[in-house]
């Protein structure tokens, strides 16, 4: 009897070993669509976007089957901790909170900070005695709000709003000299109304996003990366990314 | 003295001189921008009362519109449709106008006013149809003019009817101004929606700004009993 349970033991340790050292031939991948031109769906219904795009590019890599699911943003992460999936693709920005509970990948992308204005702006942006008395609108609580509040705190006058729409309202009624704003986020809703234009180079700004993976998936996150930095490097991720911006998001 | 309360203060993750340096700016705003309102509101209001209680519908009907639109609408609309609303008119950048509504403080002033003085008017229009019929038939008698009855008798005992219910509109009023934060005005829940964000700490930020609030609550509270044991003098019991 006691041979039985030694045997049973070790047959059971056995299976969990086997299950640690798990092949990741079929991997499971979350995103949250739509969220142009990072993930959505096209005319057909097909999934696709920039980091459809590169999940599928990472999966070839990998010779791994992979499979897409959604996931709406509140339950991304517990429903990556509830194994509903083994990967989160979804624009999720590194953070320090976010780290403690899943397992980041080296950052594949970072949206700059843009500086958009009315037509007729025609002042330096990094040229602080020209910004001296200007207007600058931020979104409160972003990165970008962060670099403007340190940069040019004293410089110029800081407006905070919670709301992108808000802010271009104000920009639009020339109560703003200028935004500070996620690029995409103001190519999409500033760029796109007449009278206004990009008034200086983009910056970039923290520390880009990354895959999302549980912690124990320590070997996932190695294959990953390595696919990651391979398609950086053999031209693949610089096709898919022309294919969907206009200006360098690679990191 | 004030450097021991700075390096006290810095020890500190939060509440840092910095900090709480954005709350006295935040407190300063709401203060100007309520303390503002409700005078020039009352100012308004008591004419606005008596047109109110006119008896000629070509005179109360207007006054009746006026309250009956800012009643009937949510203040944080009504400061909308005034900031973003005043700054969508073709052209209103090139008059003189722009240089008082480019700022944000002017349009919730004026938001501001506009409303509390919509529910003042109809606070002391109660107040007004209240008076008991005998005081007037007695001024009458007397021979007071109609301007005479109104400072004499009219007005102060409307003025002790109505200011328990004004003192209830006045901390309405300070609360109602949090929502100036929604226009960039750092005032007091400004400046909490600031440090929230910069430091992720919603419960300190928010707890210390709500004490801020529950303290000027008290003060306004205090000043109203005062005001009220004043008018209200001749009611106490004799010997008291």
């Amino acid at each position: 009897m006691k041979k039985l349970i030694v045997a049973a033991g070790c047959a059971l340790a056995m299976m969990a070993g086997t299950l640690q050292a798990k092949e990741w031939d079929t991997i499971r991948i979350a995103f949250d669509v739509p969220y142009e031109p990072f993930e959505y769906r096209d005319e057909d219904g097909n999934l696709t976007g920039f980091e459809v795009e590169l999940a599928e590019a990472m999966c070839d890599e990998l010779k791994a089957d992979c499979e897409f699911v959604i996931q709406a943003w509140d339950g991304m992460i517990p429903g990556l901790l509830a194994r509903k999936f083994d990967a989160i693709m979804s624009s999720m920005s590194i953070t320090e909170e976010r780290a403690e509970r899943v397992l980041f990948s080296e950052p594949y992308y970072n949206t700059p900070g843009g500086w958009f204005g009315r037509e007729g702006f025609a002042v330096d942006v990094t040229d602080k005695s020209a910004m001296e008395g200007k207007t600058v609108g931020v979104q409160r609580g972003t990165t970008m709000d962060t670099y403007v509040t340190e940069e040019l705190g004293g410089t110029v006058t800081i407006k905070r709003y919670t709301t992108a729409d808000d802010m271009v309202l104000d920009l639009e009624g020339q109560r703003l000299d200028v935004v500070f704003v996620d690029y995409p986020v103001g190519e999409q809703t500033i760029l796109t109304k007449e009278g206004f234009k990009e008034v200086g180079e983009p910056v970039k700004l923290g520390q880009g996003v990354g895959v999302a993976m549980r912690k124990r998936d320590q070997g996932l996150a190695d294959m990953v990366n390595g696919a990651l930095r391979k398609l950086k490097n053999d031209g693949t991720y610089d096709a898919i990314m022309q294919k969907y911006f206009e200006y360098d998001i690679k990191m | 003295m004030l450097e021991t309360i700075t390096s006290w203060l810095d020890q500190n993750e939060i509440f840092t001189t910095m900090t709480m340096l954005e709350y006295w700016q935040g407190l300063v705003n709401t203060v100007q921008l309520v303390f503002l309102s409700l005078v020039i509101g009352l100012v308004v209001a008591i004419p606005l009362a008596i047109l109110r209680t006119n008896r000629h519908w070509w005179i109360s009907g207007p006054v009746w519109c006026y309250t009956y639109l800012f009643r009937g609408t949510p203040l944080l609309i009504q400061l909308y449709i005034i900031y973003y609303g005043l700054a969508q008119i073709p052209g209103i950048q090139e008059t003189f106008w722009w240089a008082i509504f480019r700022e944000p403080f002017y349009p919730a002033l004026l938001a501001f006013t506009l409303n509390t003085a919509a529910y003042t008017t109809e606070i002391f229009r109660g107040a007004i149809a209240a008076t008991p019929q005998g005081e007037i038939e007695a001024a009458k008698a007397y021979g007071m003019s109609w301007f005479l009855r109104l400072r004499r008798i009219v007005l102060p005992s409307a003025a002790r009817r109505a200011v328990q219910a004004y003192s209830n509109e006045v901390i309405f009023m300070l609360h109602a101004s949090a929502i100036a934060s929604v226009v960039t005005i750092v005032d007091l829940t400004g400046a909490a929606r600031n440090i929230y964000s910069r430091f992720y700490a919603p419960f300190e930020a928010f707890i210390a700004v709500a004490l801020i609030y529950m303290a000027l609550t008290f003060l306004l509270v205090f000043a109203f009993r005062k005001l009220e044991n004043h008018l209200l003098r001749h009611q106490r019991p004799a010997g008291n």
